[in-house]
């Protein structure tokens, strides 16, 4: 019986010599690329001697501060990621024209798209996101940590090693080629048997543990952990729209993980629910998961709405327009969300009565937002606008935003989608949405909360240059889509006979070049900031003279946040403490409790990436290990009693003195 | 497997969410009750199956159904130690929100997939025309 027993097998399961893409010359050199800029960082780390460093104070942290700027240093890295796949393709669809092939083989072409996809939704959109609700909401409930500080950290950890098994795709096998929903059956295994959509698999699976233990963590923080005196209808809208997106979530992956199970099931024990064949059906594969993928697009820009109320109402000078009407938009928007999803796929054959009923469902939920697009301009209107960066990034978004919306409504009418399915004036769309939504209040959030975080103020100069090259550069970029896709081109091409199409792709790949320089922009603000860090320092802890409870606090907050929970009166409580002469507290601390820091996230999340690096390979005995490892871990874990200590009185009553010291010489 | 912050809140004053309404059933007696109420309902879905005494498979799918609902109410009750007034208020909520949002998922894949299957999947050879 031991004749078929292969030993290389049972210990590397599929993973060979042949499985790393020597044969890929743009592979090679992005390898190397990789290694060597590797090398430097590493070295450098171990050169100035940072690696206690980090390990102490910000890889085992359960500082939701840290943990918020760790995320979005996750999604920024996975943003340089995202958008090489994205230049690639754009200098693709450039050049192939009039017989030539271009310089991506189909094979990595494919690859390409799928993985611009999953990186931008998965690993840039939700870390942005959700490392700008971490920082920002406990701070703006006045409270002193998330309600489950080390979960916290897990779930950070979990979706850096989503992150990784994504990026080790690209040098270790390969990654889906099925777009990036991987709709069976192309993602079944009788189409792709290879690795790639198992890596999309696990690396969705981890991240998405992540994910939803950071929306139970939030949910509970805002429920449970508001400063005495802050009612629902007092919470800034930013913490609302945190609610909602935390409440989609809460509801939505676990939709994502189950149909995902079902794809694993099909693919690794032969199952059928999405095949052709023995009673399969793909079509509810596409159903379940846009059931997940209509509130996913929801819990992205929710926060970005919060981030744009927060900011108008800032720069404006004036309290919000409305807040009222502008919690229940979020809320009706937070229900509507779930009540379109069939929209995304009206061609596959449902029918009149059902398209119609999704089709207005979509056309309905653009009322709320159209309500809340007036409630910004109602606050701005009359208000003293300051056209500081954080508040042209929010005037661009309301621009590009409606002309996103209007395309979509557009789309929504089932009939006119019939023409215009899986065209680029879809991609137009949604990446009109997405990046005029998304993207523009991530970089508005950044900028406005970069001071709190960190202590001193981006560099406007780059911060504008970075501004303009972005914006310009999406309508170089997108408005081309647009009328490609009215004259009926589908996406994920990667030839073209027709030469006359040619001249928009260069428009297009012109403004992807644009955006390029925004994001080199980007990188350079944070340099240039990082030097002039004396210049641009806040010592006020209110550089914007902003309304709501974080900047009360120093920038950046001590540990704790605040030496005395706040009380809450009326929203915008800080301007409302302003406005009546707050007196910050000088004595009288008390000792404050607070979480430990630990390793145990960290290392739940290493041995979750190697379990799910293990299930891709069908290294079983590794993955059993892996697995065993994950939950002794983790039980062992529960038995650590010291997870808190008391920081003395001694130590909170320096920290303010030096806080009141650093006031009294900016007043003076 | 989480560390609660319990995170001070200065002077207190602070909780005054939740904790104050009690545990209901948080007793032996509601433990039992609520142990031989589960067992009741898991023992008949089974008896109906092996018995087969509704006849029709599709009685029996549906009775099975009820009896699965019954016995969500009774863990809520008796497990989750669920009132309308735990939690001032907030258990109640998210339950209605779940309860909207698996109709959704289910009435409404149910609908479509229905429409789909009707218009799109291949048809016995009989039934073309």
């Amino acid at each position: 019986m031991f004749e078929n027993f292969d030993l290389q097998k049972a210990i590397f399961g599929r993973l060979t010599l042949e499985s790393l893409p020597f044969h890929e010359p743009i592979l090679v050199v992005t390898f190397l690329g990789v290694l060597i800029g590797g090398a430097a960082v590493v070295g450098a780390i171990t050169y100035f001697k940072l690696w206690g460093y980090l390990w102490h104070e910000w890889f085992t942290s359960v500082d939701h501060k840290r943990i918020g700027v760790m995320y979005i240093v996750l999604g920024l890295v996975m943003l340089l990621r995202g958008f090489a796949d994205a230049i690639m393709m754009r200098a693709q669809q450039a050049i192939a024209f009039n017989g030539s092939e271009g310089y991506l083989p189909a094979h990595h072409f494919d690859q390409i798209f799928t993985a611009h996809g999953v990186i931008m939704i998965f690993f840039v959109a939700m870390p942005l996101v959700t490392g700008l609700m971490n920082f920002v909401v406990p701070l703006q409930i006045g409270a002193r940590d998330v309600a489950f500080p080390f979960l916290n950290n897990f779930s950070f950890w979990m979706t850096v090693s989503g992150a990784v098994l994504v990026m080790a795709s690209l040098f270790v096998g390969e990654f889906a080629r099925t777009g990036w929903l991987a709709y069976p059956p192309l993602s079944n295994y009788a189409y792709s048997p290879d690795v790639g959509v198992d890596y999309y698999i696990w690396a969705l699976q981890i991240a998405g543990v992540g994910t939803l233990l950071s929306g139970v963590n939030l949910i509970a923080t805002i429920v449970k952990m508001r400063a005495p005196g802050m009612s629902l209808m007092k919470m800034p809208i930013f913490t609302w729209t945190s609610l909602c997106t935390n409440i989609l979530i809460v509801a939505a992956f676990p939709v994502l993980t189950g149909v995902l199970v079902l794809l694993s099931l099909d693919r690794y024990v032969g199952m059928n629910f999405f095949t052709n064949d023995f009673g399969g059906n793909p079509m509810m594969y596409v159903n379940l998961i846009w059931i997940w993928g209509h509130p996913e697009v929801y819990i992205l820009v929710l926060p970005a709405f919060g981030v744009f109320s927060e900011v108008t109402a800032t720069f404006s000078g004036k309290r919000l327009f409305g807040y009222t009407s502008m919690v229940y938009a979020t809320v009706v928007i937070t229900i509507l969300s779930y009540l379109v999803w069939l929209h995304h796929f009206f061609t596959m054959g449902s029918g009149a009565s059902v398209n119609s009923f999704f089709g207005i469902t979509t056309m309905i939920i653009s009322i709320p937002t159209g309500a809340k697009l007036f409630n910004w301009l109602f606050t701005m209107y009359r208000g003293r606008i300051r056209f500081e960066v954080p508040m042209m990034w929010t005037v661009a978004f309301m621009l590009t935003f409606v002309i996103g919306g209007m395309t979509g409504v557009l789309l929504a009418v089932p009939p006119a989608d019939f023409v215009l399915h899986n065209s680029l004036f879809l991609i137009a769309h949604f990446h009109n949405v997405i990046i005029g939504g998304v993207v523009f209040g991530m970089f508005a959030g950044i900028t406005y909360w970069f001071p709190k975080a960190m202590g001193f103020k981006l560099d406007p100069f780059w911060g504008k240059m970075s501004f303009w090259f972005w914006v310009v550069g999406f309508y170089f970029a997108f408005m081309p889509l647009y009328v490609l896709g009215l004259m009926g081109i589908t996406r994920r091409l990667r030839v073209f006979d027709d030469p006359s199409l040619q001249i928009w792709f260069i428009i297009a790949a012109f403004g992807a070049f644009l955006i390029a320089l925004g994001i080199g922009s980007f990188l350079v603000q944070i340099v240039v900031s990082i030097k002039n860090r004396e210049k641009l320092r806040d010592t006020t802890g209110d550089p914007w003279n902003a309304r709501t409870l974080e900047w009360s606090t120093s920038s950046p907050p001590p540990v704790y946040n605040f030496a005395f929970t706040p009380v809450v009166y009326d929203h915008d409580a800080w301007w409302d403490m302003k406005a009546h002469g707050y007196k910050r507290p000088l004595s009288g601390f008390k000792p404050i409790h607070m979480p430990k820091n630990t390793g145990a996230g960290i290392i739940l999340a290493g041995l979750a990436l190697v379990t799910g690096f293990a299930l891709i390979w069908y290294i079983w005995w590794l993955a059993a290990v892996g697995f065993i490892a994950l939950i002794a871990t983790a039980i062992g874990h529960t038995f650590n009693y010291n997870r808190s200590f008391n920081i003395p009185t001694q130590q909170i009553a320096e920290t303010e003195l030096e806080r009141t010291q650093l006031l009294q010489s900016a007043g003076a | 497997m989480s560390t609660k912050a319990h995170t001070g809140h200065g002077d207190g004053g602070h909780d005054d969410h939740g904790h104050d309404s009690g545990h209901p059933e948080s007793t032996f007696k509601g433990y039992m009750t609520g142990f031989v109420l589960s067992v009741i309902l898991t023992a008949i879905p089974f008896w109906l199956v092996m018995s087969g005494t509704l006849g029709s498979n599709q009685a029996t799918a549906v009775a099975i159904l009820i009896i699965g609902a019954v016995q969500i109410v009774v863990h809520m009750i008796y497990f989750l130690h669920m009132t309308p007034s735990s939690e001032g208020g907030w258990t109640l909520m998210a339950l209605i929100f779940t309860v909207v949002m698996v109709v959704i998922t289910l009435t409404g894949s149910l609908w479509v997939m229905y429409h789909l299957n009707t218009n799109m999947m291949p048809m016995d050879p009989s039934q073309l025309p």
